[in-house]
């Protein structure tokens, strides 16, 4: 067994995860809060106000982590599908599911901002805008995905149907993105203001930079946090079982 | 070959013979097609203008009520399994009874549509596209909906959830599909750029779906 | 050619059903399964069908073709017939044929004594009936290995005679029969296996 093998191995271990995951979390707990500390102080009172946009333009600053970790956390899902698939790890199955209602809140999040952010700027709450569309489209893979993991009641099988779902929905990302563009270039008559100008000035992007390291590192908090709970709730389920077992030996024995 | 042949040979002699799949699917595009002026008006430009649209939403809808049914009878009575054992990988049996699904149910669908086109006022210049986009982007639609079926196989309310997981992943279809009519009755983007990507997404479902759909099944004989 | 099971483990649900299971049979032999509800009967046939994975261990034919599967060299037949309602008999087969490269339709209708009802629909045979439907496969195409899962459920005395025929006419020609039963299905086994049992008996 090579060495990269084996640290993989040690971290798919349920135990050895709990352990790691106590070490880190007050860690990372605590990066987080600093890190948002930071960029909400950054955001809030050092970023200028867009000369348009007013205050508005401070949805920016959490718009657009959610975007982006809406993004990521079905990345995280998918990486994490092809190692439950693949290598068959229970961790890998653990951070899948625990990774998809994280990811889904995220999402709705990204959408409920954009749209908030969208009323001063376009004048209505929802436009079919192509990146609020795919997004949307996006959503529905995760809510997908949340189903299926409780309409299958055992766990190991529920795992493999939703790694198998998320790597399809994986591979038709791209493809859906690229046709929302499409078909939104075809409807749009003119293009709306656009926050990607040709440059973002540093007073604007270093907190955006700093919001968004936060909230991935939220994430990640919440994702350990869910990881863990859901170990424990696995090992919860495994004694009833034996419970149930070792009661099913003793009737045996009576009759 | 002759085992998928004759897979798909049965699986269209059970739907000729139990019927209920095809009429029911055809019924409910007629209902829907006829329903929508209901809520939008008679205003026949306006219908003119999003025919395209409707023929293609509610088409997708018919077909999704006929797909969760794709293997459920098979699995339901032990079929399955002597098919699992029989000398087609998981994936072409797949193929084989999404083939079946498309022959039975998209190309009815697909004929039908111009004939609910009437009630729309399509174009008449339109109506070749139509079959055509539609002939196009229906194997797709049955390749997926295979594979929604097959992960959602065995569940209760499987339909329902089938729905939620197969609708986002047809908005491909549906985008280009409806472009590329578009394209023809109003311009001014060139229809084969957009049938062409149509082609390109319906070969590509036809290929990869029935790997994912094996999967999947595989997962169920466990 | 030899069947050999070597340290199988099979776990379902987050349970161990069984584990160190080890067996060797050989062709021209049977195997009788019995053991309790939930001891993992069903489980070990599914298993060498090919349908569950086994969580440790080997499953092995050895002398039979190594270019196919071990499934594609069994017959299973668990609690589900696997037959279509709205064919008749006769096509039901016909299909088995085509569909797993078979042989004569006839010979397996008379296996089961089915020749009467050949053009009945088979959604209007009765449950007995069906299930000799389900069973005529095993005539109707050849593969050494035979799983069977309760085969003689809802069929009345004589019709398991039929059972019981097949399986000894198997066995003497040289093939391999595991089956899992609680009614004794008047053939007589080489080896029985107790399950549940800490795996063997």
């Amino acid at each position: 067994m090579t060495q990269a093998e084996g640290t993989f191995n040690r971290l798919a271990n349920p135990t050895r995860f709990m352990g790691l995951a106590s070490t880190i979390l007050p860690w990372l707990t605590c990066l987080t809060a600093l890190l948002l500390l930071t960029g909400l102080y950054l955001a809030f009172f050092v970023a200028p106000e867009d000369y348009q946009q007013g205050h508005t333009v401070k949805i920016m600053f959490i718009h657009v982590p959610f975007a982006w970790l809406a993004m990521m956390g079905y990345s995280v899902i998918t990486i994490a599908s092809i190692g439950s698939l693949i290598w068959r790890h229970p961790m890998a199955d653990v951070a899948a599911k625990t990774a998809a209602p994280i990811g889904a809140c995220f999402t709705l999040l990204a959408l409920v901002t954009g749209s908030l952010w969208g009323k001063p700027m376009w004048g209505t709450y929802w436009v079919w805008d192509a990146r609020l569309t795919s997004v949307l489209l996006l959503f529905f893979l995760y809510l997908g995905l949340m189903a299926l993991w409780q309409a299958i009641e055992e766990p190991s099988r529920a795992g493999r149907a939703a790694a198998i779902l998320a790597i399809v929905g994986s591979v038709n990302i791209p493809i859906i993105k690229f046709s929302v563009d499409w078909w939104n270039t075809l409807h749009q008559p003119a293009s709306v203001a656009k926050l990607d100008g040709p440059s973002i000035h540093s007073s604007i992007l270093t907190p955006l930079l700093i919001m968004a390291a936060a909230f991935t590192c939220l994430f990640f908090v919440m994702h350990l946090m869910a990881m863990r709970t859901e170990v424990l709730r696995r090992r919860v389920q495994a004694l009833q079982l034996t419970h149930v077992d070792a009661a099913g030996v003793t009737q045996g024995a009576r009759a | 070959m002759k085992a998928f042949t004759s897979l798909v040979a049965r699986d269209l002699r059970l739907a000729w013979r139990e019927g209920g799949a095809i009429s029911t699917a055809l019924g409910f595009y007629l209902v829907v097609v006829a329903i929508l002026p209901l809520g939008l008006g008679p205003d026949l430009n306006l219908l003119a203008r999003i025919a395209p649209g409707i023929l293609w939403v509610a088409l997708l809808l018919a077909a999704l009520l006929s797909v969760d049914r794709i293997f459920h009878n098979d699995h339901e009575d032990g079929t399955l399994e002597i098919i699992a054992l029989g000398p087609l990988p998981l994936e072409l049996v797949a193929a084989a009874k999404a083939t079946a699904h498309w022959i039975s149910i998209g190309i009815p669908l697909t004929l039908a549509a111009p004939i609910l086109a009437l009630l729309l006022n399509l174009p008449a210049n339109a109506f070749w596209v139509l079959v055509l986009t539609m002939a196009t982007g229906t194997p797709a639609i049955s390749f997926l909906g295979a594979l929604g079926a097959a992960l959602t196989l065995g569940l209760g309310r499987g339909g329902l959830l089938l729905a939620l997981l197969i609708l986002p992943l047809y908005a491909p279809v549906l985008i280009f599909g409806v472009a590329a009519m578009n394209a023809v009755i109003t311009g001014p983007s060139p229809f084969l750029s957009s049938y062409l990507i149509l082609c390109a997404i319906t070969l590509a479902t036809i290929v990869l779906a029935p790997i994912a759909s094996a999967a999947a099944l595989r997962l169920n004989l466990n | 050619m030899k069947l050999a099971l070597k340290d199988l483990k099979c776990v379902r649900g987050g349970r161990t059903v069984f584990e160190g299971l080890s067996l060797n049979v050989r062709d021209g032999t049977g195997v009788e399964l019995t053991g309790p509800n939930g001891s993992g009967k069903s489980s070990l046939l599914r298993m060498l069908a090919g349908f569950i994975p086994a969580a440790a261990g080997h499953i092995h034919l050895e002398g039979g073709d190594n270019d196919v599967s071990l499934g594609e060299q069994c017959h299973y037949v668990g609690h589900l017939n696997g037959v279509k309602r709205a064919l008749s008999v006769q096509e039901n087969l016909a299909f088995w044929t085509e569909y797993l490269g078979g042989g004569e339709i006839e010979s397996a209708l008379s296996a089961f004594d089915l020749e009467n009802l050949s053009h009945i629909p088979a959604g209007l045979l009765s449950a007995g009936q069906a299930r000799r439907l389900g069973l005529a496969r095993l005539a109707l195409v050849h593969r050494p290995v035979w799983l069977l899962d309760e085969p003689s459920v809802s069929l009345d005395k004589g019709s398991r005679k039929f059972l019981s025929t097949a399986i000894a006419s198997h066995i003497k020609a040289g093939g391999i029969v595991i089956a899992a039963t609680h009614a004794p299905l008047g053939v007589k086994f080489a080896q029985s296996l107790k399950l549940g049992t800490g795996g063997r008996s």
